[in-house]
């Protein structure tokens, strides 16, 4: 487990942004009408996408606006790791994976890089633009060691290309997340051996195709067998 | 051609994102294609077909996906609604196959929902996808919205079956993948698993009669109905039937995901595709077969080795989700072992006490175990501990967490032993040192 408490300093208020109303009712219309309590996860992420943290004020706002007891909203705001309950870094957030696969592949050497050019991690820079921290599995173990900045992931790093990155962020450019080697997804680098026959993409596969080991009575069958 | 599947037998046709993942382009693939004539043969054929493809459960545990489906109850009871959840919460260390569906060939997934949905006769499927994918959800939010506005899916869709199809996200928590904690989050809940009985086909999603499946055990259906269970089951040895995406991470020359046909030797899989060990064959150590929560086997049982659910347990260990993780010869087994001890510390939902302070004392121990600082007797103690934290919890987590250590254990003790006995060697020695104070 680990230990996640809400941050000692705290707004004074929050409201939800326009915006984010809209999107929180387009959750709450997914589910059936007397579980709306579904919808906190994702208006918990809402709202940290509008805030860049989750804060306690936030917290009351969800439960209101959810109809769930406070505790309920914090009990899950504390439990999973994705809420930030703290402010991070403006610029860039990043997440680097650790875990053993990225670890195989050099996320060490990157650790070094965030040690060296943002400081520790959970803290953000003097300037308060930049924070990273250490996460588990991220699920791209094939394009490792990889780092998450900002949500979208970004592959097959090594410490020059990161570098490189955190100096675009830095200056204001916006870089293309992706793999940093010039491979496409988690395909072999510059080796693709499979899916190349062509017959699989010229809509030779969209034909009308009798589908194989259909019962002899396709529609009565079924319907007689319920009644009975 | 390399490896053992030919292009004609592949299911993901766009597992590399090559070509269009958007409705036109998975036509052309031939998904959707017959899906009417599918429903229209009814879901005790479905089921059947499903049985008799000999598809096993993609997520890791291994269990035939239709006689889960056959579980769900025959008749739909008024204000008892079935759902369908798809597990797209994809955080098993070393497993990147869902995303890959989930971005280039999201239509697979949504026929698959409508397919297993019709044959469960839920009227509404949630997919819980993983909060850290952003950009999956988006992409498969996106092909939602082209199935609906194709009328594929929705009320009124020319499939005569009203389905409704829902994207849910998570939160970075790694137990959400255990269906009845992903169940409990998708209510609004902290993800801790529930008990069972009573099983989610009996009581799931809202109280209701739910399956959880795998995003690829979901996907492939669609395909297997096309094609033929006969078509299917000729893939991999006997019990191990179909293609599978195989997820290879760590020290190969080329990870990637490649879609194989089942049981194909674990030394043809690197090769053909991997791009081989780096440094060669003779350079491996041990190999992860499964995701990190199986035991790792050394390179000596891998020379002829099928990778099939069959054959990975006569080893003792498990294909899990057919996530690879090749270790090589420079790799520290002791340090990655610690790492996922962490992970399994950093993950343990804190439900059940052996789990929640098992897992953090393992990790404890194994970190000492990993500069050599232990002492040699704990090792023991700790395979001990290990087996007092397996089979006590709720869910799988407490195994989970066990098992990678039992592995480095049973096959590279001596190394652990080694570095316990040279760690004073070298070292000023201090009187009463005590580098570390017990937490």
């Amino acid at each position: 487990m680990s230990v996640r408490r809400l941050a000692k300093e705290q707004p004074a208020s929050f409201a939800f942004s326009k915006d984010t109303k809209a999107k929180a009712d387009w959750w709450i219309a997914k589910y059936p009408e007397s579980r709306r309590q579904s919808a906190v996860i994702p208006i918990l992420w809402l709202v940290q996408k509008q805030e860049k943290w989750v804060s306690e004020p936030a917290i009351r706002a969800i439960a209101e606006l959810l109809g769930m007891p406070v505790i309920r909203v914090l009990e899950v705001a504390t439990f999973y790791t994705m809420f930030q309950l703290e402010p991070v870094g403006e610029v860039a957030f990043v997440q680097l994976c650790g875990t053993t696969p990225c670890m195989l592949r050099g996320a060490n050497d990157l650790k070094k890089v965030l040690r060296e050019r943002i400081g520790e991690p959970h803290h953000c820079s003097a300037d308060g633009k930049f924070s990273w921290e250490e996460v588990e599995c991220l699920g791209a173990c094939s394009n490792a060691p990889m780092a998450a900045i900002n949500d979208y992931y970004y592959e097959d790093l090594t410490p020059e290309t990161l570098a490189k990155i955190l100096d675009d962020f830095a200056a204001g450019k916006k870089p293309k997340p992706g793999s940093y080697v010039g491979r496409g997804a988690s395909e072999p680098h510059d080796a693709i051996k499979t899916l190349t026959d062509p017959k699989l993409y010229d809509g030779s596969a969209a034909k009308k195709i009798k589908i194989p080991n259909l019962p002899e009575k396709p529609k009565k069958a079924p319907k007689a067998k319920t009644e009975a | 051609m390399v490896g053992i599947l030919e292009d004609k037998d592949r299911i993901f046709t766009n597992l590399y994102g090559l070509h269009d993942w958007g409705l036109e382009g998975a036509k052309t693939r031939g998904c959707w294609n017959g899906v009417k004539d599918i429903l229209d043969a009814g879901r005790d054929w479905i089921i059947d077909n499903m049985k008799a493809s000999g598809l096993r459960g993609r997520g890791g545990a291994g269990f035939s996906t239709g006689l889960k489906w056959s579980f769900m109850p025959k008749e739909l009871k008024e204000g008892r609604p079935h759902y369908l959840v798809v597990n797209a919460d994809e955080s098993e260390p070393g497993t990147c196959k869902d995303r890959e569906i989930m971005r280039h060939d999201p239509h697979l997934l949504i026929e698959g929902c409508l397919i297993a949905s019709f044959a469960m006769q839920a009227h509404a499927c949630y997919i819980y996808i993983r909060g850290e994918y952003v950009f999956e959800r988006e992409r498969l939010e996106a092909a939602i919205k082209q199935a609906y506005e194709a009328k594929l899916v929705g009320k009124n869709n020319v499939h005569g079956w009203d389905f409704d199809i829902y994207v849910h996200h998570g939160a970075g928590a790694y137990i959400c993948g255990e269906e009845t904690a992903l169940l409990e989050s998708l209510e609004g809940k902290k993800g801790q698993p529930r008990l069972k009985p009573p099983f989610p086909a009996g009581a799931g999603l809202y109280g209701m009669p739910t399956t959880v499946n795998n995003v690829e055990s979901i996907a492939v259906a669609g395909t297997i109905l096309r094609r033929g269970a006969g078509w299917f089951s000729s893939f991999g040895r006997p019990n191990n039937a179909g293609t599978k995406l195989f997820c290879v991470s760590g020290h190969v020359n080329l990870p990637c995901n490649v879609e194989e046909a089942m049981s194909i030797p674990f030394r043809q899989l690197m090769e053909d595709h991997c791009g081989g060990i780096r440094g060669g064959w003779g350079n491996l150590k041990a190999v992860i077969p499964g995701g990190s929560s199986v035991p790792m086997i050394p390179a000596e049982q891998c020379e002829d080795l099928p990778m099939d659910f069959d054959a990975l347990r006569e080893l003792r260990s498990g294909l899990g989700t057919a996530a690879v993780i090749v270790m090589d010869k420079s790799t520290d087994l002791v340090r990655a072992i610690a790492r996922l001890s962490y992970f399994y510390k950093h993950e343990s939902c804190g439900q059940c006490t052996p789990c929640r302070e098992g897992t953090g004392w393992m990790w404890r121990v194994m970190e000492r175990m990993a500069t050599g600082e232990a002492d040699m007797k704990e090792i023991d103690t700790l395979l001990d501990v290990t087996t007092q934290v397996e089979g006590h919890t709720i869910c799988a987590l407490g195994d989970a967490a066990a098992w990678p250590i039992q592995g480095l254990f049973r096959h590279f003790r001596h190394e652990v032993e080694e570095r316990i006995t040279s760690y004073r060697a070298g070292r000023p020695h201090v009187q009463g040192a005590s580098l570390i104070a017990a937490e």
